[in-house]
């Protein structure tokens, strides 16, 4: 950003969104920080160290980290020494009072961002993990790193809902950078505060008008905002919440959430609804709240990036990102299939009976040579078996659509249709879908790998057809997202749709010949890679360019006429799955 | 465990309230979902509900807190104690038990005492969760990211109200009757369909758009957060009021009449709907006695049955991958349908 004076704001913003956290950490949940690793990420790191006092705990939390780590569970060696089941705090718990730091949190799988989500709405981890349960207080505040880039999937919704604010220093230099502009003693002084901070009807409903508006429908953010208002109001010294405390909330909290644009100023907005007289306090006028509202919204819309405004102006909702597929094919899950030895590390399993069956001959001589004791047991590291876990690896179906409008426009409907069985049988399996189109000169991923059914129609159903046929850039895209998937442990499943008449070439440019060669160049790739595929065949009568790419596929071919939705379904149930 | 936010404070989200209290009413009626949007209170619905729910009674010494009325669904060590005339009896709370995510399997069905087995050498049995939530409720929060293999066997045991464990080298049943309440958002996945036609209502909470409804609930969670017992103290007499209505409800259900005309009424609707299967007509059934007995009345009155269609029906319906419409909008229609005559 070469804009002085936005990058300049982008960076109070963020120190104001460190200084708040400080202040209230559990409450607001945390920070959601767009930057790359890099100077500008360290200073703004530094500055939120700075507000804490030395000894609140600190703690990074890498995103492969395992169950047992993160929550908790058997301290193994603990356990053999004492002779009894020890057991062992997780990170989360180390880290009560204090801030978690989540590096490449854009890399989360959903099943770690769900915890971290329970966590931060219960203020303790309950744990039930092997033998043991525990429950320890954990109240955090979490700071989120995403380092994505602009295609890379965003942090996990879950987590995100309920971290107040978000920031972006992505594109800051080290020049925009300063110090903070708090010391920890300052916050202490809020935090004894904080409790005593008042809400005045009027500001609670300004902000709840404004989230409202500017298209924010979750209200634990409404809530993550009042809670912002007043930790601000508690730094700066007063007892009740005023209006600049309302409009530096709305800026920080509402406005990186804005997802429609808020109506422009000169035309006169709907008027809130009386408040219900739910308090004994006298509702206050509506041309103040009014205002109040106005101002508000201002506020943020001076937050708002002036791409994403005008992106938001001309209607277009901002695109969710997808998420990385919730890893499956881990060690830690699945069902038992026999045990070996081993140590239990890195998410492995101790499979105690089976360890105590190796220790059991050995009893005798041990208890010999062990000095006495009461111990009774006597387990040395070798007993230790792990169990092996085996589980049915996931199946992701990626759909690749062909929208064009060569003959495929009018027979759209009926793929898209036939598409919609096949999720149907998909969801049966627990399989993930994915959805590519292509028409006119590229192809698009319009679902990257899910399990929800409710994404994937909603996908099919904005696809718009017509155009041209760039069937190389669909099959090109459908390699690229088939190594995504099984770079997360599933096994993908490439089902075609298209009528084979390709008539854009890889680079974009028109002319059949060329687009048919490059098509059957990047359907022999497919099969290079060992990809399962099917083409199904959506012209009237069947084509020949689509057998042909069939073949080079190695590939079943039906068509989709005579294709039926049960013959499709088991036509693609039937395609060989890797052993993976 | 921290304070539970009051039942009866939270704000709107009338069905889920509703569904809730019947499966507090008529264990029966076989478990609650709820699904929908992020932040509208599922899991505050579900946690306050512990706090509300009227102690039981249960006979001491029992792992499992066996009911001493009713001798068939006895665990073993309690059917043992069949020769004594009066064993003896306390009262405990209802147990609202939470499955956290990441749970391993061995302490959700129960599994060898780690501490017995390493200090004596002794192969004895520790129960898991599910028998903790004997006789009470089993919450999963974000069910649909709860792994498969605990999935299927959650199933397994909801519907046979017995837990078989058979693993290292221990062979033990207990009972294991619960109610099942799962939350989630579809957004991070479905569920698959079996396990949705396990649960006996399914409600869908959205949140609400209204002004004064968002503020209120702003202010409410804002208050509680700021001075949690002053809040539930002022929410006391009214939580009170629901207990009370629950046992009321519990005593009155079994003097609840149903009709031909209401079982009539209820065919008719699965019969529009072309729910598969009896499961439906059973739950649309149980679902509106137990409105009717927390409302008092001595009779299912077509009232009742209206009400108690949307939540027992909307995730029975076949699915048809080119029809969008919200399933709740389809059993609207057919409750048009079938009133109109």
């Amino acid at each position: 950003m070469n804009d002085a004076p936005a990058a300049a704001a982008a960076w109070a913003d963020a120190v104001w969104a460190a200084t708040l956290c400080a202040v209230d950490p559990h409450g607001l949940g945390g920070i959601a920080l767009r930057a790359n690793a890099g100077p500008v990420r360290d200073q703004w790191t530094a500055v939120l160290r700075s507000l804490f006092d030395a000894q609140t705990p600190w703690r990074r939390m890498p995103s492969h980290i395992g169950d047992e780590r993160m929550l908790g569970g058997l301290d193994l060696a603990a356990t053999l020494q004492a002779g009894r089941p020890v057991a062992q705090r997780g990170l989360l718990a180390e880290c009560d009072g204090g801030v978690l730091l989540l590096p490449m949190a854009e890399r989360l799988s959903a099943a770690t961002a769900a915890r971290l989500a329970q966590v931060l709405d219960r203020g303790e981890i309950g744990a039930e993990r092997e033998g043991v349960a525990g429950n320890w207080p954990c109240r955090i505040g979490i700071v989120a790193f995403d380092e994505g880039r602009d295609d890379d999937p965003a942090l996990p919704q879950a987590l995100a809902d309920r971290l107040a604010f978000h920031c972006d220093l992505h594109t800051l230099g080290w020049g925009h950078v300063g110090d903070a502009a708090h010391r920890a003693a300052d916050i202490q002084a809020a935090r004894a505060r904080l409790p005593r901070v008042s809400v005045p009807e009027p500001i609670a409903q300004a902000l709840c008008a404004t989230a409202l508006r500017m298209g924010v429908p979750s209200l634990r953010v409404s809530l993550l905002a009042l809670r912002a208002a007043r930790a601000a109001a508690a730094l700066q010294g007063r007892l009740e919440v005023e209006e600049e405390d309302a409009r530096l909330a709305a800026r920080l909290v509402l406005a990186p959430r804005a997802t429609v644009a808020p109506p422009p100023s000169e035309e006169p907005a709907e008027p809130p609804p009386p408040p219900e007289d739910e308090s004994a306090q006298a509702p206050p006028s509506q041309d103040e709240t009014q205002a109040l509202e106005d101002r508000l919204i201002e506020a943020t819309q001076a937050a708002l990036p002036a791409g994403l405004l005008a992106a938001l102006l001309n209607g277009e909702a901002a695109r969710s990102a997808g998420r990385v597929g919730a890893l499956s094919g881990s060690p830690r899950s699945g069902r038992p299939v026999g045990s070996r030895a081993g140590l239990p590390r890195g998410g492995a399993r101790l499979n105690l009976i089976d360890t105590l069956r190796a220790a059991a001959p050995w009893q005798r001589l041990r208890a010999a040579s062990a000095p006495p004791g009461r111990q009774r047991v006597h387990v040395r590291g070798s007993d230790l078996r792990i169990a092996r876990l085996q589980q049915r690896a996931a199946t992701a179906t990626l759909f690749v659509i062909d929208a064009s409008g060569s003959s495929a426009l009018h027979r759209l409907a009926e793929a898209k249709g036939a598409v919609n069985l096949l999720l149907a049988e998909c969801y049966v399996r627990r399989d993930q879908v994915g959805v590519i189109a292509f028409r006119g000169r590229a192809a698009e991923v319009l679902l990257p790998p899910t399990r929800s059914l409710v994404r994937a129609k909603r996908s099919l159903a904005e696809l718009p057809g017509g155009g041209g046929t760039p069937l190389a850039a669909g099959l090109q895209a459908a390699l690229g997202m088939a190594a995504q998937v099984r770079r997360a442990g599933a096994v993908p499943v490439v089902v075609l749709l298209t009528d084979g008449r390709a008539n854009i070439a890889l680079d974009g440019g028109p002319g059949r010949a060329r687009a048919e060669a490059d098509a059957l160049q990047m359907g022999r790739l497919l099969r290079g890679a060992g990809l399962s595929a099917l083409v199904v065949d959506t012209s009237p009568q069947p084509s020949a360019a689509a057998q042909k790419l069939a073949q080079a596929m190695d590939a079943p071919y039906r068509t989709l006429p005579h294709a039926g939705a049960v013959e499709l379904s088991a036509a693609v149930r039937a395609l060989p799955r890797p052993a993976h | 465990m921290a304070q539970a936010f009051p039942f009866s404070a939270i704000v709107g989200q009338d069905e889920m309230k509703l569904a809730i209290l019947a499966a507090a009413v008529d264990p029966r009626i076989g478990g609650v979902l709820v699904f929908g949007d992020r932040g509208t209170g599922k899991s505050t619905a579900v946690r306050a509900l512990a706090a509300l729910l009227p102690p039981m009674r249960a006979l001491v010494g029992c792992r499992y807190a066996c009911d001493p009325a009713d001798r068939s669904a006895h665990c073993d060590d309690c059917a043992t104690l069949k020769g004594k005339a009066r064993p003896k009896t306390h009262l405990v709370p209802v147990p609202v038990v939470d499955l956290p995510l990441g749970a391993t399997e061995d302490r959700v069905v129960g599994a060898l005492d780690l501490e017995r087995a390493l200090t004596q050498g002794v192969k004895a049995f520790e129960p898991g969760l599910l028998a903790r939530a004997h006789r009470g409720f089993l919450y999963i929060d974000e069910v649909n990211l709860l792994e498969d293999h605990l999935v299927d066997l959650l199933i397994d045991v909801a519907a046979s109200g017995e837990n078989v464990v058979e693993r290292e080298g221990l062979s033990v049943r207990h009972p294991a009757r619960f109610v099942l309440v799962g939350s989630g958002n579809p957004e991070e996945g479905e569920l698959r369909p079996q396990l949705l036609d396990r649960f006996g209502l399914a409600v869908e909470v959205r949140t609400p758009t209204e002004l004064a409804q968002r503020v209120l609930v702003v202010r409410r969670r804002d208050a509680f957060e700021r001075d949690p017992e002053a809040f539930t103290a002022e929410w006391h007499a009214e939580d009170e009021r629901v207990r009370k209505r629950i046992v009321a409800a519990r005593k009155h259900l079994n003097d609840v009449r149903v009709d031909d005309a209401a079982l009539e009424r209820a065919a008719q609707l699965c019969m529009a709907l072309g729910t598969d299967g009896l499961r439906g007509e059973l739950t649309l059934m149980r679902a509106a006695r137990a409105l009717a007995a927390l409302d008092g009345d001595a009779a299912v009155a077509d009232e009742h049955l209206q009400r108690a269609a949307k939540p027992a029906l909307r995730h029975r319906l076949r699915r048809d991958p080119l029809d969008d419409t919200d399933a709740g909008a389809r059993v609207e229609r057919a409750l048009q349908q079938v009133f109109a005559t």
